[in-house]
C-alpha cells in the first residue's frame, strides 16, 4: 500500500517538474519553439502506443483472415462437386469409383460413424472411471503420477499410435480373432485410446471444480463418500462430461493416419468388427496424392462435410456450456 | 441403506483398476516401441542419408526437415500468437465483439482436424501462392494449426500476473506500451514459453497436413524452398509400404524420445525461468 | 433439574499435521439448548464444531487425541459408523450451500440417501422439514424450481430444512447468518429459538450480539483453548478471563 502512495507522489512530483520546465521553455521560447515543445511533449509517448496496439490487433485479425481463407478454399473446391452430384447422392450412395466418376460418400461416411461411436463406447466409460479416481480417490502423489500419465499419453503422435496398432493390435487380432487384422476393431482400439485423454482431462476438470461445500454438505448429510459421487458430484459436473465427451468425438472423426494405417481402408460398409473399413479421413489422405479433376474435387467435398461436421459439433459444445452455466446458477 | 462395505470396496477396486488399465496402455506402447527401436540407434542411422526409398540408410535428411519445418513454423506462430494474447488481455475490450470473434476463430481452428488444414495447405500454399511442395508450404500450415495453442497459453500467463505489478508501473507515470514490455511480458515469460514448447511438440507429431504441403522426397532440405520429408510422414511411409520395419521402430523411437525431451522441458521451463522472475 | 448433556468433548486435541489447533477442550453440551462458539478468527471454534461431526477428517493429516461424546458414546471409536453419526448430528454451512437441483430434490436429497424410495414418503418428509424451516408457505407452490433461484435467507433456511429432513438430533451451524442480510438475520434467529425445543444446537459465530441474542451457554475461544464456557449472560455480564472481556468489550478481533 505505501509503496503505491509514494509511487503517485513521485509521479506528481515528476507531473509538477515537467510542467515547470515546459512553461520556462514557453516564457522563453518564441512560437515555432512552443509548437514543437507541445508536440514531442504529446506525441512522444502516443505514436509507439497506437502504433503497437493496432499492430497487435493485426495480427488477431490475421487469424481471423486464415480461418475465412481455410473456408473459402475448402467450400469453394468442395461445394460444385456435391451440387453437381446432389447433396443426397453424395452422401448416402456407396458407390465410390472415381474412375467412372461415381462419387458417393456412403460407406466411408457409415466408417467414420461407427469407428467413432465403437470407440468412444468404451473409450468414455474407462475415461471416466480414471477421471473420478484422479479426482476423488487417489492419494495427491497418485494423482500427480497419473497427471503426468495422462498428459504423456496425450502428446503421443496419431503416426505412432496408428504404428503400434499396426505392429501390435493387428497381428493379435488376425492370429487370434480372425480377418486380416486390419478392422473395425483395430481402430475402435487405437482410436480410443487417443481419445482417452481428452475425456480424462475434461470430465476430471469438470468434476474438481464441483465446489467444495456440496461434498462437504452431502457428506454432513451422513451420505457416504460413493453416495456423494453419483448422486451429486457427477451430476454436478455433468454438463462438463458431456463436453467432454462431444470433443472426443470431434478428435475421433478427424483422425486420419493411425486409422488408415489399422483399418483396411476398404471402402464397403463392414459387416462385423473384424471386418475392414474406411473413413471420410482415411479417403482423403489415400487418395489426394494422385486424385486429379473431378476426383480431387469430391475430395475435398469430403473435407467439407467434416468441416461442417466439426463446425455443428463445436456449436454443440458452445450450446451444452451454456446451459450448464444456467442450471449451476449462481 | 447407503452403500453396502462390499459394494464400496469393488467400486474403489474398480477405479483403481482403470487407472492400472491406463497405464498400462502407455508402458505398452512406450515400452515396446522402445524396446525394439533402441536397436536401430546408432550413429549411423541418425547421420546417414536415407537409400533406396528408405529401406536402406539413415534418417538424416528427415531429422533436418522435422527440425526445419517446426522451428520455421514456431517461427511464424510465435510472434502472432502472443501479439494476439497482448492484445486480447491488454487492449480490447473484454466484452467486445472483436475479443469475442477471435476467440471463437483460436477455438475453431484447434477443432478442424489435421487432414482438413493439409487439404487447405495444398490448394492454397502449393497451388495457389505457387510455392510448391516445400518447407513453407508447410511450415506456414503447420504455423495455424499451432497459433492457437501459443495464443491460449500466452493468454493465461498474461492473465496470471498478478494486478499489483501493473498499478505499481502505471503509478509511477509509465506509459501502458511500458508497462506491458518491461512488466507484464516479462512475467508472463514462464507461461508464455511453456506455451511454445508445447506446440513445438504439436508441429513435430503432425503428419497429414505436412504430407499433403511438404512433399515426401527424402532429399537433404537446404533452404525453405525445398520440399522435405519429416519424421512423422517417413514413419507413415516406412510402415505402410513395409519397406523396412527396422527402421521403422527406429524412427518411432526417435520420435518418442524426441517428444519425451520436449513433455520433460514444457514442466521443468515452467519452474527454471520463474525463479528467475521471481 | 438435572441438566441433560447430549454432547461432551474429553480433553480433545486436534491436530493438522504439526499444527495443534485445538488443545485440551473439555465442553458440556446440553441438549435443547443454544451453544454459542465465540471468539477470534482462527481461534479454534470452526475447527471444533467440525470435530463434533468428525468432519475434520476431510482435511489431509487432521487427528485427534481424547475423545467426544453423544449421548454418552465415544464418536471417535474404531467401528462407529461415521455416516450414522452424522445422521444425528446435522450441519449447516456458513455459505449456502444448495445443490444444483429444485427445492424439493434438495430436502429429499438426505432421506433418499439413507434408502427412503416411495414418492408419498419422500413428500411428507419434504413437506413436514421445510415447515420446521419456516420456509414452506414461501415455496409450497414452486417445489420444482431451482433452488439456486431463491435469495440467500431463504437458501440457509433450504439448508436447514435439508439438514431437518434427515431427522438428526444435534444441528451445527458454521457462521450461519454471515452470509445473510439483517432481516434474514433476524429470521434466521428467530428460527433457531424455535428449533431448539427439539434440537440441540451449537453455533459458530463471530457476531457477540448474535450470540448473546440467540445462545444460552457460551463458550469463548482463543488461539486453540477454551478460556471460558458459562451461561451466556454470565459470560457477557461477568467474565472472568480478562481476554473474555478484552473481547467483548471489542478490544480485539
Amino acid at each position: 500500500m505505501n509503496g503505491i502512495i509514494e509511487g503517485k507522489i513521485t509521479a506528481v512530483k515528476q507531473h509538477n517538474n515537467r510542467e515547470e520546465k515546459s512553461q520556462i521553455l514557453q516564457a522563453k521560447a518564441g512560437r515555432w519553439e512552443r509548437i514543437l515543445v507541445i508536440l514531442r511533449k504529446s506525441k512522444a509517448r502516443f505514436i509507439p502506443e497506437i502504433l503497437v496496439e493496432k499492430l497487435l490487433m493485426l495480427s488477431a485479425v490475421v487469424s481471423i483472415m486464415a480461418l475465412l481463407l481455410i473456408s473459402v478454399f475448402i467450400f469453394s473446391r468442395g461445394v460444385p462437386l456435391i451440387a453437381s452430384v446432389g447433396l443426397g447422392d453424395f452422401l448416402f450412395s456407396l458407390e465410390w469409383k472415381p474412375i467412372q466418376g461415381k462419387f458417393g460418400i456412403g460407406a466411408m461416411f457409415v466408417g467414420s460413424l461407427l469407428l467413432t461411436s465403437a470407440s468412444l463406447a468404451w473409450a468414455v466409460p474407462l475415461g471416466l472411471l480414471t477421471a473420478i479416481f484422479m479426482a476423488e480417490i487417489a492419494p495427491p502423489p497418485v494423482g500427480r503420477i497419473m497427471t503426468r500419465m495422462v498428459s504423456l499419453l496425450a502428446g503421443i503422435p496419431s503416426v505412432v499410435y496408428g504404428f503400434f496398432g499396426l505392429v501390435i493390435i493387428v497381428p493379435l487380432i488376425r492370429n487370434y480373432l480372425g480377418g486380416t487384422g486390419m478392422s473395425v476393431l483395430a481402430g475402435a482400439i487405437i482410436l480410443g485410446i487417443m481419445i482417452l485423454p481428452t475425456i480424462i482431462n475434461i470430465s476430471r476438470d469438470a468434476i474438481q471444480a464441483v465446489p467444495l461445500v456440496y461434498k462437504e454438505s452431502s457428506l454432513a448429510l451422513g451420505a457416504s463418500h460413493y453416495q456423494t459421487i453419483g448422486r451429486l458430484i457427477l451430476p454436478a459436473a455433468s454438463s462438463g462430461i458431456i463436453t467432454a465427451v462431444v470433443l472426443a468425438m470431434g478428435r475421433a472423426i478427424g483422425e486420419t493416419m493411425a486409422v488408415v494405417m489399422v483399418t483396411g481402408n476398404a471402402a464397403i460398409i463392414p459387416d462385423s468388427l473384424l471386418a475392414p473399413l474406411r473413413t471420410m479421413t482415411s479417403n482423403i489422405v489415400l487418395e489426394m496424392g494422385y486424385a486429379a479433376g473431378d476426383h480431387q474435387a469430391a475430395l475435398f467435398a469430403t473435407g467439407a462435410i467434416l468441416f461442417i461436421f466439426i463446425l455443428l459439433l463445436n456449436l454443440l459444445l458452445n450450446f451444452i456450456r451454456r446451459a450448464g452455466k444456467r442450471y449451476a446458477g449462481n | 441403506m447407503p452403500g453396502t462395505r462390499i459394494g464400496e470396496k469393488a467400486l474403489t477396486c474398480l477405479l483403481y483398476l482403470s487407472a492400472l488399465i491406463i497405464i498400462g496402455i502407455l508402458l505398452a506402447i512406450v515400452g515396446y516401441i522402445v524396446y525394439k527401436g533402441l536397436a536401430m540407434i546408432n550413429l549411423d542411422f541418425i547421420m546417414q542419408a536415407p537409400r533406396r526409398a528408405g529401406k536402406e540408410g539413415g534418417i538424416s535428411s528427415t531429422i533436418v526437415g522435422t527440425l526445419y519445418l517446426t522451428v520455421l513454423s514456431l517461427a511464424i506462430a510465435a510472434p502472432l500468437g502472443v501479439g494476439t494474447a497482448i492484445h486480447l488481455e491488454e487492449y480490447a475490450q473484454k466484452e467486445s465483439y472483436f475479443a469475442y470473434l477471435v476467440t471463437l476463430t483460436a477455438e475453431t481452428l484447434a477443432a478442424i482436424p489435421s487432414i482438413i488444414y493439409g487439404l487447405f495447405g495444398f490448394v492454397f500454399f502449393v497451388i495457389y501462392l505457387k510455392l510448391g511442395w516445400s518447407i513453407w508450404s508447410g511450415s506456414l500450415t503447420l504455423a495455424i494449426m499451432v497459433w492457437p495453442t501459443i495464443t491460449r497459453t500466452a493468454q493465461e500467463a498474461i492473465l496470471s500476473v498478478p494486478r499489483e505489478y501493473r498499478e505499481n508501473s502505471l503509478a509511477l507515470g509509465a506509459s501502458k506500451l511500458q508497462t506491458i514490455r518491461k512488466i507484464v511480458i516479462p512475467a508472463a515469460i514462464p507461461g508464455i514459453v511453456t506455451g511454445m514448447i508445447l506446440a513445438l511438440g504439436r508441429a513435430i507429431g503432425e503428419t497429414a497436413a505436412v504430407l499433403l504441403t511438404a512433399g515426401t522426397s527424402l532429399g537433404m532440405p537446404l533452404s525453405p524452398a525445398d520440399p522435405a520429408r519429416s519424421m512423422s510422414v517417413h514413419l507413415y511411409m516406412l510402415a505402410m509400404e513395409g519397406l523396412s520395419m527396422e527402421r521403422a521402430f527406429g524412427t518411432a523411437f526417435l520420435i518418442i524420445i524426441l517428444l519425451l525431451f520436449i513433455n520433460y522441458l514444457a514442466n521443468r521451463s515452467m519452474s527454471l525461468l520463474s525463479h528467475n522472475g521471481g | 433439574m438435572e441438566k441433560a448433556i447430549k454432547m461432551k468433548s474429553r480433553e480433545l486435541n486436534l491436530f493438522y499435521g504439526n499444527f495443534q489447533a485445538l488443545y485440551n477442550i473439555n465442553m458440556d453440551i446440553e441438549e435443547n439448548r443454544v451453544t454459542a462458539l465465540i471468539g477470534p478468527s482462527g481461534c479454534g471454534k470452526s475447527s471444533f464444531l467440525r470435530s463434533l461431526n468428525r468432519l475434520n477428517e476431510l482435511i489431509e493429516g487432521s487427528r485427534i487425541s481424547g475423545e467426544v461424546f453423544l449421548d454418552d458414546s465415544a464418536i471417535y471409536e474404531k467401528g462407529i459408523n461415521v455416516v450414522e453419526l452424522r445422521k444425528k448430528v446435522g450441519m449447516v454451512f456458513q455459505k449456502p450451500a444448495v445443490f444444483p437441483m429444485s427445492i424439493y430434490e434438495n430436502v429429499a436429497y438426505g432421506p433418499r440417501i439413507h434408502g427412503i424410495k416411495k414418492r408419498s414418503e419422500l413428500d411428507e418428509i419434504v413437506c413436514r422439514s421445510l415447515q420446521s424451516a419456516n420456509l414452506w408457505d414461501e415455496v409450497k407452490d414452486r417445489l420444482v424450481a431451482p433452488a439456486n433461484q431463491m435469495s440467500g435467507g431463504q437458501q440457509q433456511r433450504l439448508v436447514i430444512a435439508r439438514v431437518l429432513a434427515v431427522q438428526p438430533e444435534v444441528i451445527l451451524m458454521d457462521e450461519p447468518a454471515s452470509a445473510l442480510d439483517p432481516i434474514s438475520t433476524a429470521r434466521l434467529e428467530e428460527l433457531i429459538a424455535i428449533l431448539k425445543t427439539r434440537y440441540t444446537i451449537v453455533i459458530v459465530t463471530h457476531n457477540m450480539q448474535q450470540a448473546a441474542r440467540v445462545s444460552d451457554y457460551t463458550g469463548f475461544f482463543l488461539h486453540g483453548c477454551m478460556l471460558e464456557f458459562n451461561r451466556t449472560e454470565e459470560l457477557f455480564l461477568n467474565p472472568r478471563h480478562n481476554k473474555t472481556e478484552d473481547y467483548i468489550t471489542g478490544r480485539f478481533g
